[in-house]
């Protein structure tokens, strides 16, 4: 324990820099300090930077990418705080990529517990654990854990900045630092002499942090607030700059084709068609596929287009009925992990009914809105990428081992993302764009996916089963037994990036075994599936499956104990976690939840505690002469402190959205080895006329700091297909949706 | 043979194959960057530009076929002049990527100068062509409605 108490003194150790004409502020981590991204001068220590003061202004690093969440807001919200700089102020950049800026909340998603039991001890723990990402060097947006890693952090740096700018005034002016004021980024002296801070940067380069207290909450002027997002007018006037955008001097256009049977090998291609068409640069051959450098990107795509090419074979089944085959065989072999246990499941409660179910999930795509894209420039000893990314500190290693550089040569630069869902925190398409680019060295390429491409070549959403068992009894659920079975996405993750993997794969049950439900046998087991179908993190990752499978099923006992659903899941929940059963109180207040609902109308309730945040939510739906509609969703949330209630809301509204768009039309099939969908018309997603009208609740009761990006998604599947049931009395156990029920599209 | 443009104003001279589509003419040749390339077969609107004040899928006009003088994202405004429309875009904090909301202000823009008052049903069937996967919709709608008002006032 002595070793982790010293860990956690120096997980958080502010200091600051002197820099050409000011000072940064930042975080020293652990016993050595990581590699710093600003290059600091010979003899000086290595420091992380946040905050950056010279004369130009206040600038803040924000090493989170910003992916429509809203992150680069509220990370500047927390530095201004303690401050006492107004938010206008303030530049705010995506930090470079740096081994510094690793993800410590992230790490804490690992520990063994349920999440919603944690102990302030175990808290603590998890943040310590945090420092096990500095040995991965993860650099990764995800998780929803922006927010939980950046809080305390963010605003030290804010703090100690503002402390010791205050202390160089005091011996400037010499009077004591204790009567100093701060306000608008500048200090002010009891006699009214007002020094911004541009004009004490040098001098606050040359002092020694004091340690400084975080201001009480009761104090906060900007946070809990909303505010307007820094990048909205960009966003609203076509001049946000995505990597799709990115125009360097003298910048050539490529596209790809990567074979289509995933994983398989080229055996031959000819271009012969190819060469002679119009911008037709250059042809690349990849190995596993074939690239054009053109004028022009559709050029470029035409071209590729016109490439014969003889692919190698998948190396898994080719049709999806083989795949779900395979999955369901899993369940044979021996449970990956039984994270929870509660009770004996083998011993049928007296008088009990027991009731059975098995569910079936497509794989998805995510379908970002940018296609995927990245530009590189290979000079020989330099490689330069621009990229809406995830995870810039595994790009910059994975781009340096395909141009054969030190990772130090290569410098990612990270642009807003078109969308990031957990597609960009793959290296793929950034390697990608590295060969293609080291064909036309000392020139600018940028290699863009057609819509097609990106759809073929996802790291899916794994395709999953669970066979479920439950018992009811004088209206209470007494059991519940649940399987689950898919391909491990973390395993494949950490494969790709070359960490060893194996073990319990809590990621595969979550969303299962962490329900927040007083159920007294209570058993949940997870079996990993051997398949080579690409896999990856997709919006809510295990919790986008098991908070269908989990709650449908819940349905399904409610049903059977013959109980008002919601009220089912109240009663189990109450003394095992009051914020969860908040969530559920409120939509049932905000939706007039009665049980009954008029005929042509059906209501639906989905509850998922993931990310440390529990998110009730109520769906109506109604038939419209035989046509579906869904018209009404209500939504309660609690993720303890909501810093941006404004931002909270549009991440629940889009994270249902994104789950609605799922459960209705969401699936990816194989035949002949190759993806069955191309384009929207056959991934197709909720619109304008399909979205529900939707009223949210943030609640700020829950003791810990949850996420915000992903917990809107898991539970807006269930609720549908609940609803549908309450409308038409046929369960929904396969999504989506439109295969069964007669949806408005 | 360059084909004349005229896109935003400004009169351009454009040496392409003539069936490019408009969409990679801008962004590729002129370098209009604020106009999206989301899927290239009219199916998620984050394209769309105005020719003669009608939205168009610029994914789907050859460079050969633009019949007038072509109106996009920049045209409308700019960040220290925006239009209407876009600063109710922004009193509304529609965007959360950003992706597709070129697109969305385009065809909100010319649903607006068709329809100065355009009922939810309206604007659903005007704006169904416009995919959103960050799901900002319902705020789509909202700054619709706000825009219909701020440009009923002027
Ligand atoms: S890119 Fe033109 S409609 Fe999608
Ligand atoms: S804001 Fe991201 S796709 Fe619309």
């Amino acid at each position: 324990m002595a070793s982790i108490g010293k860990i956690l003194r120096r997980t958080f150790l502010i200091g600051s820099a002197a820099i050409v004409g000011g000072v940064a502020f930042g975080v020293y981590y652990v016993n050595r300090p990581a590699p710093n991204p600003l290059k600091p001068q010979e003899g000086e220590t290595a420091l992380n930077p946040f905050v950056l003061i010279d004369q130009e202004g206040v600038t803040l690093f924000a090493p989170r990418a910003e992916m429509g969440q809203g992150v680069m807001t509220t990370w500047a919200a927390l530095i201004a705080e303690e401050l006492d700089v107004e938010l206008d102020d303030i530049r705010v950049l995506h930090g470079p990529a740096a081994a510094a800026y690793y993800n410590s909340a992230m790490l804490g998603e690992a520990l063994p517990n349920k999440g919603y039991d944690i102990s302030d001890f175990q808290h603590n723990l998890a943040e310590a654990l945090g420092v096990l990402g500095k040995v991965l060097s993860l650099q990764v947006t995800g998780g929803s854990t922006s927010m939980k890693d950046g809080f305390e952090r963010m605003r030290e740096a804010g703090a100690t900045a503002r402390e010791t700018l205050k202390q160089a005034a005091a011996d400037q002016l010499g009077v004591d630092r204790g009567l100093l004021k701060t306000a608008k980024g500048a200090v002010i002296a009891p006699d009214g002499t007002t020094i911004p801070y541009t004009e004490l940067a040098v001098a606050a380069g040359q002092i020694d942090p004091p340690h400084v207290e975080l201001r009480d909450p009761s104090e906060w002027r900007i946070l809990g607030k909303h505010h307007p997002r820094v990048d909205m007018v960009e966003k609203s006037t076509g001049t946000a700059e995505y990597a799709i955008d990115v125009r360097p001097e003298g910048l050539k256009f490529a596209s790809v084709r990567i074979n289509p049977k995933l994983g398989g090998e080229m055996n031959s291609f000819d271009a012969s068609a190819a060469e002679s068409m119009p911008g037709v640069e250059k042809i690349v051959d990849l190995g596993n596929g074939v690239a054009v450098i053109a004028s022009n990107t559709w050029l470029a795509m035409q071209a590729v287009e016109a490439i014969e090419v003889d692919w190698g074979e998948a190396p898994y089944p080719p049709e999806t009925d083989a795949l779900f085959d395979v999955i369901a065989a899993s369940f044979d072999g021996k449970a990956n992990s039984a994270m929870r246990d509660d009770g004996d499941v083998s011993v049928m409660p007296e008088g009990a009914t027991e009731i059975t179910a098995a569910y079936k999930l497509p794989y998805l795509a995510h379908a970002t809105m940018e296609p995927m894209n990245a530009t590189a420039l290979f000079t020989g000893k330099t490689l330069d990428i621009w990229a809406g990314n995830q995870a810039p500190t595994i790009i910059q290693s994975k781009a340096a081992e395909v141009a054969n550089l030190d990772t130090e040569a290569v410098n990612v630069h990270t642009t807003y993302l078109g969308g990031g869902f957990g597609r960009k925190g793959e290296f793929d398409y950034t390697q990608i764009a590295t060969k293609v680019a080291m064909a036309m060295p000392n020139v600018p390429v940028q290699t863009t996916w057609s819509r097609e491409e990106d759809m073929r070549h996802d790291f899916y959403r794994p395709g999953a089963m669970a066979r479920m068992r439950g018992a009811v009894k004088d209206g209470k659920a007494v059991l519940y037994d649940g399987q689950i079975a898919a391909q491990s996405a973390v395993y494949q993750a950490m494969g790709r990036i070359g960490v060893p993997s194996g073990g319990p794969d809590k990621v595969l049950v979550e969303g299962a075994f962490n329900q927040p439900y007083a159920i007294p046998n209570y058993r949940v087991r997870g079996y990993v599936t051997d398949l080579q179908v690409p896999v990856g993190f997709w919006r809510s990752v295990g919790n986008s499956f098991n908070g269908f499978f989990h709650d449908t099923f819940l349905d399904e006992m409610a049903h059977a104990a013959g109980r008002d659903p919601l009220e089912f899941r109240l009663e189990l929940m109450k003394s095992e976690h009051a914020p969860s059963a908040g969530c559920l109180e409120a939509v049932r207040e905000m939706s007039g939840w009665s049980g009954e609902t008029p005929d042509g109308v059906g209501r639906g309730v989905g509850f998922c505690y993931s990310f440390g945040t529990p998110v009730a939510q109520v769906i109506e739906v109604v038939d419209e002469d035989g046509t579906i509609r869904i018209n009404k969703a209500w939504i309660a949330c609690d993720m303890g402190l909501a810093l941006d209630p404004n931002t909270v809301e549009a991440q629940m509204v889009g994270g249902m959205i994104y789950g609605l768009s799922a459960a209705a039309y969401g699936e990816i099939t194989f035949a002949e080895g190759e993806v069955e969908q191309y384009n929207f018309p056959d991934y197709d997603a909720i619109r304008m006329h399909t979205a529900p009208v939707t009223e949210v609740r943030v609640l700020e009761t829950n003791r810990h700091m949850g996420g915000a990006g992903e917990p809107g998604t898991p539970p807006a599947m269930p609720a549908l297909g609940n609803a549908l049931f309450d409308l038409t009395g046929q369960r929904a156990r396969t999504l989506p949706l439109s295969h069964s029920f007669d949806l408005l599209i | 043979m360059p084909i004349s443009l005229t896109i935003n104003g400004t009169a351009h001279e454009v040496d392409l194959p003539e069936d490019v589509p408009l969409l990679w003419v801008l962004r590729d040749e002129v370098g209009l960057t604020g106009t999206k390339f989301g899927c290239g077969v009219a199916a998620c609107g984050a394209c769309t530009v105005h020719i003669d004040g009608e939205a168009v899928r610029s994914c789907q006009v050859a460079l050969s076929d633009v019949w007038g003088d072509v109106t996009t994202i920049e045209g409308v405004g700019t960040p220290d002049a925006m239009a209407k429309i876009q600063q109710a875009w922004v009193d509304h904090q529609v965007a959360q990527c950003g992706y597709c909301q070129s697109g969305q202000i385009m065809q909100a823009a010319a649903l607006l100068a068709e329809n100065p008052s355009p009922s939810d049903a309206e604007i659903d069937e005007a704006m169904q062509g416009n995919l959103c996967r960050c799901g900002t919709y319902p705020r789509i709608r909202a700054a619709i409605h706000t825009a219909a008002g701020k440009l009923k006032e002027a």
